[in-house]
């Protein structure tokens, strides 16, 4: 099968929903035909769909999400790009109170059909404003959708079914995924929402992890079984929904549960998951669970510092080792 | 009187003085304790509502704010249906998981109220970017008071729609006061209409309490937006008869500028005009209350003998 990057399967992913259904449209800062997006993701496609469909916005985050609620709650079907994922705060009314409640508050007679595209995560050096996880807030907000792929076929997939979807969905991707190479399909396929993914099969530990954590996990995979440790890999690939069911039947599997998240530890995404299965699966469990996750800290600049606050293979292959 | 029919200005009365009894009614009810929660009443404002939403067509949009019973009454909406969702009742327009704050009616283009202050402005441009990507020539009338215009969100929405050249029609409700706190507490300025100028686009004050005025001046901006022209902020001077909401006795206002404004009374004012112009006799103008009375006591009945929604519809319309 051919192989693409991250950014060129979400680039495949706009222009083909953009041929197949009029009322798909991208707007956000610099994602035009002067920059082509901040990483490049919607690079060429004003040239193929014309600047009013492909539309460059003013620095005015609550205003584009804002827009793009208007226009999704009257016939369109909105991408709206945020250049980094620590900028959806300033649309955060527009997001979680407006985008995410007017289907619930008006009693159902609207759709939302919108999607944010924003890319979450460190380890590029550009410190606390431009790269933190912040998966977990979204998912803290009923009416949303997030989504968070950490390969070219998902990431592909999973934003077509966003775009042809009714509900608002916060499509996380990852600054480190994409020049991240990976199988895809030439031909049209989705991806459904809460169905998780078994990245590695293996019986002892079940590791759950998301975005480029996810191949941190695989790596860590690869060493410990080299130790005789054999580790089950789960990319939920949506937190919300989320398929619980996969990640409690591989925990009923292995009785070991790691969770693996580039956010910060309190309240996060590993705080849900594992409580998720403290509440569904303790019998199972032969051990504690275990999080890896970041300290409680902003991000910060120096690339020592930096390292030392996303979790890294060691950290994983650690938690692995006290409970396997 | 700007070629309108006799059958547009019995009608624009006849809206105005629903929203009127309406409102008062409302009140009423929630003096007996019957409206669960906050009410915010358009008392007082009635001609800004009525002479926006005349100047509009039936599939035009318009969003709405906290203080929106008003807006949708103009807008068309059922009274039967709004008195129930405030009284959270199943049959209401959002099965009463909205309430005062926030009702909407998608089938006559009301795009529903937002409570947040200020956040329908952007929402209004993307329904208006939505019509020029569609290539419709509906408008967007966007109600919101003096207190949205120092938001963020009335500086970024009004300036993507006047960059886009949207069909908006931003309509601000300048009743004086934000909750309690005076205009000229929080900006320099008189006429909020002078920051159009920033935007590049028209400003226009109007009477908010002429009616016909601001028929007037919505139907140039919506000219206007239909050609392609883009945006007008239109600032409708008013005031509310009531408190903020309420809890509010409104003693922050001093009794002579109450006295003043209630002398200039919209409904009043219309309706001397409506006789001075023999448009309307006193015996017809009596005809039309005691209908519009008769309606909105219907409206009561139903909301009282609606039921409840069953509790566990709490659970649905989440997502689509």
């Amino acid at each position: 099968m051919r192989r693409i990057t991250y950014r060129e399967a979400l680039r495949e992913a706009l222009r083909e929903e953009m041929r197949r259904d009029p009322t798909v449209f991208l707007l956000g800062e610099d994602i035009g035909r002067y920059w082509g997006g901040a990483f490049k993701v919607t690079e060429g496609l004003a040239e193929e769909f014309g600047d009013e469909r492909v539309r460059d916005t003013p620095i005015s985050e609550s205003a584009i999400i804002g827009v793009a609620v208007g226009a999704a709650i009257t016939g369109m079907r909105p991408v709206a790009e945020i250049m980094f994922g620590d900028l959806t705060a300033l649309a955060m009314d527009q997001i979680a109170n407006q985008a995410a409640k007017l289907r619930y508050m008006f009693g159902g007679q609207v759709k939302v059909p919108l999607v944010i595209r924003t890319p979450f995560g460190g380890g590029v050096n550009i410190a606390a404003h431009h790269s933190q996880c912040l998966e977990a807030w979204f998912m803290h907000v009923p009416g949303l959708y997030v989504a968070v792929p950490s390969t070219p076929y998902d990431a592909k997939g999973l934003l077509k079914s966003a775009i042809r979807g009714n509900n608002p969905v916060i499509f996380c991707e990852h600054k480190l995924l994409y020049p991240f190479e990976g199988e895809v399909p030439e031909e049209d396929y989705t991806i459904p929402f809460g169905v998780a993914d078994v990245k590695r099969e293996g019986e002892d530990v079940t590791v759950v992890a998301t975005l480029y954590m996810v191949h941190k996990a695989l790596k860590a995979a690869e060493t410990l079984a080299k130790e005789g440790i054999s580790v089950e890999v789960v990319d939920p690939r949506t937190l919300t929904p989320l398929d619980k069911k996969t990640i409690v039947n591989s925990v009923k599997k292995t009785g070991r549960l790691v969770v693996v998240s580039e956010d910060c530890k309190t309240a996060g995404v590993t705080a849900e998951i594992a409580a998720i299965v403290a509440e569904e699966a303790i019998d199972y469990l032969d051990a504690p669970i275990r999080r890896v996750a970041e300290p409680d800290t902003p991000i910060p600049f120096s690339p020592p510092l930096e390292q030392y606050v996303i979790p890294d293979e060691k950290a994983i292959i650690r938690a692995v080792k006290e409970i396997a | 009187m700007l070629n309108l029919s006799k059958e547009k200005l019995v009608e624009m009365y006849r809206l105005m003085v629903k929203i009127r009894l309406f409102e008062e009614k409302v009140f009423e009810l929630y003096a007996q304790n019957l409206v669960p929660g906050t009410i915010h009443l358009y008392t007082g404002q009635e001609a800004v509502a009525v002479g926006v939403c005349s100047a509009l067509r039936k599939d035009d949009y318009i969003t709405s704010t906290h203080r929106g019973h008003g807006h949708c009454i103009a807008k068309g909406a059922d009274v039967k249906r709004v008195m129930a969702e405030i009284l959270g009742k199943k049959t209401g327009y959002c099965k009463g998981k909205g309430g005062s704050m926030h009702i909407a009616d998608f089938s006559i283009g009301m795009l529903g109220a937002t409570a947040v202050v200020g956040a329908g402005i952007p929402i209004a441009a993307g329904a208006g970017l939505s019509i020029k990507l569609r290539g419709t020539d509906q408008v967007v009338a966007c109600f919101f008071g003096d207190g949205a215009s120092n938001q963020g969100t009335f500086h970024e929405g009004i300036n993507m729609a006047a960059i886009w050249s949207l069909p908006v029609i931003f309509v601000c409700e300048n009743n004086l006061y934000a909750m309690g706190t005076r205009q000229s507490m929080v900006m320099r300025i008189e006429n909020i209409a002078d920051r159009a100028a920033a935007y590049g686009i028209p400003g226009v004050v109007v009477d908010g309490n002429d009616v016909l005025a601001v028929y007037e001046a919505t139907s140039k901006a919506a000219e206007r937006a239909r050609k392609g022209e883009g945006p007008t902020l239109i600032e409708c001077k008013t005031y509310r008869h009531r408190g903020h909401s309420r809890v509010d006795p409104a003693k922050y206002r001093p009794r002579e500028e109450v006295e003043a404004w209630l002398a200039k009374d919209p409904i009043k004012r219309f309706r001397e005009k409506l006789l001075g112009l023999n448009v309307l006799t006193e015996a017809e103008i009596q005809q039309i209350d005691r209908e519009v009375a008769a309606e909105i006591e219907e409206a009561v009945r139903y909301a009282m003998e609606s039921p409840y929604p069953a509790p566990e519809e709490a659970l649905e319309d989440v997502y689509a």
